[in-house]
């Protein structure tokens, strides 16, 4: 099987990693050859951050490329639009609704781009957008907006959502789980905008 | 066996275990920390933080040496620190076999420049393998030990970011127990001066020639030949990056071992090929060595010395081809990274703005500081070096004593710091150092250090006494103050530089992500009040934004702090519930 390439894009802090090992731990399960790029480090703090996802039957590189990703999972509107180059032509770009004003925007030195999800449908490009955080918090947590998104992913991908289940179960703490499987619901059962 | 999905760290302290490693003494630094953090979960490891890279490099040799399999890692701008033993090593050479792990870290995600460290391996002379992935790193790791007892020397892996911390399958093995060798006292081989090591520099260079020889037909090194016209040559990432661009469309030599260099296997393998590219990041280490036995190569006239590679890029250069994109027609603000909501770097570093001084940085979270709204820090160098540039400074001009300060945290403290706060109190400048002490190392991920009253397993541990050091040093004057209470930071720090003696100030308070750090409710904007000054935008809070004209506070990110309280002067900020 070809290789594909799904990019999870957020701001640090939000949770990308968890959402990242969740999906590479599913695609495991499904016995792919897989590869995860994570980021650790400086760039975690509150900045722009990006992992990578790839599976088939063999992959080599572990990033993604300008053009190449079939799939991005965006937790933050900017995000989304920040790493649209990075969509290959057809592919589908999940989004979360949350803003969340960078730097040079809280000090005035930038502005906060209107319209980003219109302009990304007028690319022509396949546009999923959700309000992740709201789920979260009837999940019970803001926290769980991870996890929320993945549902909303799973929806969108190949794998049974037994999967999805057991993988979360696997992955995230005991006591966390009933809220986590909560958002995953949500998120599993939201059309999008 | 069973396979997991690892990091590239995580699969190398799974070849530590397997190799029968006993001895790992790390100092924690982006991307290398999870190899210590994770032999740290092995009970048959002893595990330990260093106070920096060259006391885990030590530590490791002298266990080697005991006849304990040993380990130490380290970012690329720690093995700068422990060049000292890692030259001299080579010379001694080992009894049990020793592991040196390096991680650069090209594109510096995280890191405060961007060197290439094979030239290490070159200029010690010390053997250097570079895995391609999780399952090369395990098996590189376990294979550094087997050579570095075959050639009686200190084996380096170099690892780049990008192999550190992807995750791929790696297939999981027992552990071989092996026994610690005899200590033998032989004072030619661990005795280094100089008439010794005249005799020891002729075994290094014939230990060389020897590694040569291996090389021409390590099973490391490995030819594969699709019949191409095109031949590339790569080691590490760049092999994952040419398989995705180039498939079977090229011939490739891989070599996972990076020095010494097998000149007949390369030589053989472009003799087939018309046109050969060298694919590296970084610097022309390669490219150079092929250049000197006579291999004609193409390398960083079409690539680029600075940040990574790339499928796309080698693609385009060696293919000519390139996949279209899709932009938007609008000005996308960057995304900076940020002091944390709550940081409590974020209160001392307003009390330096309101104080108008110059500020010599130093490497951690606090290097954020330097970002705008705060600004507040004017040099950035190496671990350490905030206190010693003061203390230059202040020489430099005396004037400045009354107007400069060195911020540095409790770990960079502890790892270079103490030594240039010795030279401000023996060679006598009226220096104000602050110590920015948030009980952890905070931006490598939450490591315990010699501050925190922890060791690596979380177990009590001794903890210095910043205060009492001080003292011991002589520096009379030291204060603690509470990084969240703006005032009382200001007022000390204007004390303190004022004084005319050296001062010592402690801005104590836990990193707020910490997980024992309780939070308060995030803070509420009183809209009634707020009159949109903007006047607690100026702390660079990550939680605090604009929205209609207001103030308005991210309760996803806020963890009540209470900070942007003191700036407000119409009461507008309040306590959540």
């Amino acid at each position: 099987m070809e290789t594909k390439s799904i990019m999870i894009v957020g701001v640090g802090g939000q949770g990308t990693l968890l959402a990242s090992r969740l999906l590479g731990n599913a695609l495991l399960s499904k016995n792919y050859d897989v590869k995860v790029s994570e980021v650790h480090g400086m760039s975690q703090r509150g900045g722009s951050v990006v992992t990578y996802v790839k599976y088939g039957s063999k992959v080599a590189s572990p990033i993604v490329a300008l053009g190449e990703a079939d799939l991005i999972l965006s937790f933050e509107q900017l995000e989304a639009a920040r790493w649209l180059p990075y969509l290959k032509k057809g592919g589908t770009i999940i989004t979360n609704t949350q803003k969340m004003d960078p730097m040079p925007v809280v000090m005035g030195a930038a502005e906060y781009p209107h319209d980003i999800l219109d302009a990304i449908r007028a690319k022509g490009v396949n546009l999923v957008a959700v309000d992740a955080l709201s789920m979260a918090v009837q999940a019970g947590s803001a926290k769980a907006v991870n996890v929320a998104l993945i549902g909303v992913m799973a929806r969108n991908m190949d794998l049974e959502k037994q999967v999805w289940k057991d993988t979360i179960a696997a992955t995230v703490p005991a006591k966390f789980l009933e809220m986590n499987e909560k958002a995953f619901e949500l998120g599993y059962a939201s059309q999008g905008e | 066996m069973e396979k997991q999905l690892l990091i590239g760290n995580e699969a190398i302290a799974r070849g530590l275990y397997e190799a029968g490693c006993r001895v790992v003494s790390s100092y924690p630094g982006t991307p290398s920390t999870e190899v210590t953090e994770t032999a740290a979960a092995y009970p048959e490891i002893y595990c330990e933080w260093s106070p920096n890279e060259k006391v885990g490099v030590e530590t490791a040799l002298g266990a080697a040496i005991a006849g304990a399999r040993a380990f130490s890692g380290m970012k690329h701008v720690g093995l700068n620190v422990a060049a000292d033993p890692l030259f001299t090593s080579s010379y001694t050479g080992i009894n049990a076999g020793m592991v040196i792990l390096v991680a650069d870290d090209p594109g510096m995600h995280s890191s405060q420049n961007e060197q290439d460290s094979r030239h290490y391996a070159k200029a010690a002379k010390l053997m250097m393998l570079e895995p391609s992935d999780s399952q090369e790193c395990k098996d590189y790791a376990k294979l550094a030990f087997t050579l570095s007892e075959q050639f009686d020397t200190p084996v380096m892996l170099r690892l780049t970011t990008r192999v550190a911390h992807s995750r791929s399958l790696v297939e999981l093995g027992d552990r071989e127990e092996v026994a610690l060798h005899p200590y033998v006292k032989d004072t030619d081989k661990y005795v280094m001066m100089p008439g010794r090591a005249k005799k020891r520099h002729v075994i290094v260079e014939n230990r060389v020639e020897a590694q040569k020889h291996w090389a021409e037909t390590a099973s490391i090194n490995t030819v594969e030949d699709n019949g191409s016209k095109i031949g590339v040559i790569c080691a590490g990432i760049s092999y994952q990056y040419a398989q995705e661009a180039l498939g079977d469309k090229v011939n490739y030599l891989k070599l996972g071992c990076v020095y010494p260099l097998p000149e007949k296997l390369i030589q053989g393998f472009s003799h087939h090929c018309e046109k050969v590219y060298v694919l590296e990041q970084l610097d022309p280490f390669l490219e150079e060595y092929c250049k000197t036995i006579g291999v004609d190569v193409i390398g960083k006239e079409v690539f680029t010395l600075q940040g990574e590679y790339s499928q796309r890029l080698i693609r385009k250069v060696v293919l000519g081809e390139e996949y279209p994109t899709t932009s938007l027609d609008m000005a996308i603000p960057p995304r900076p990274p940020v002091l944390c909501a709550g940081c409590p770097h974020r209160g001392l570093f307003y009390a330096l703005k309101r104080l108008k001084v110059t500020v010599c940085g130093d490497i951690g979270c606090y290097t954020l500081g330097a970002s705008a709204p705060l600004g507040m820090i004017d040099t950035c160098i190496c671990m350490g070096a905030s206190v010693s540039s003061l203390h230059g400074r202040n020489k430099a001009n005396p004037e400045n004593e009354t107007k400069s300060v060195a911020v540095i945290g409790d770990s960079t403290f502890i790892h270079s710091g103490i030594t240039s706060l010795i030279d401000i109190a023996y060679n006598h400048s009226n220096s104000t150092v602050i110590v920015l002490d948030n009980s952890i190392t905070g931006m490598t991920g939450h490591q315990e250090n010699p501050t925190t009253g922890k060791n690596i397993y979380g177990d009590p541990a001794t903890a210095v006494n910043l205060e009492a050091l001080a003292h011991a040093i002589g520096i009379h004057r030291v204060r603690v103050v509470d990084p969240y209470q703006l005032k009382e930071c200001e007022d000390v720090i204007r004390e303190e530089l004022a004084a005319e003696e050296p001062s010592l100030v402690i801005s104590r308070r836990p990193c707020a992500l910490l997980k024992y750090v309780k939070h308060n409710p995030p803070m509420k904007v009183d809209t009634d009040k707020c009159v949109g000054c903007k006047m607690c935008q100026k702390i660079g809070c990550p939680a605090l934004s604009i929205r209609d004209k207001k103030s308005c506070i991210d309760f996803t990110q806020c963890v009540g702090c209470g900070v942007c309280t003191q700036l407000c002067k119409f009461g507008a900020i309040v306590e959540g519930k």
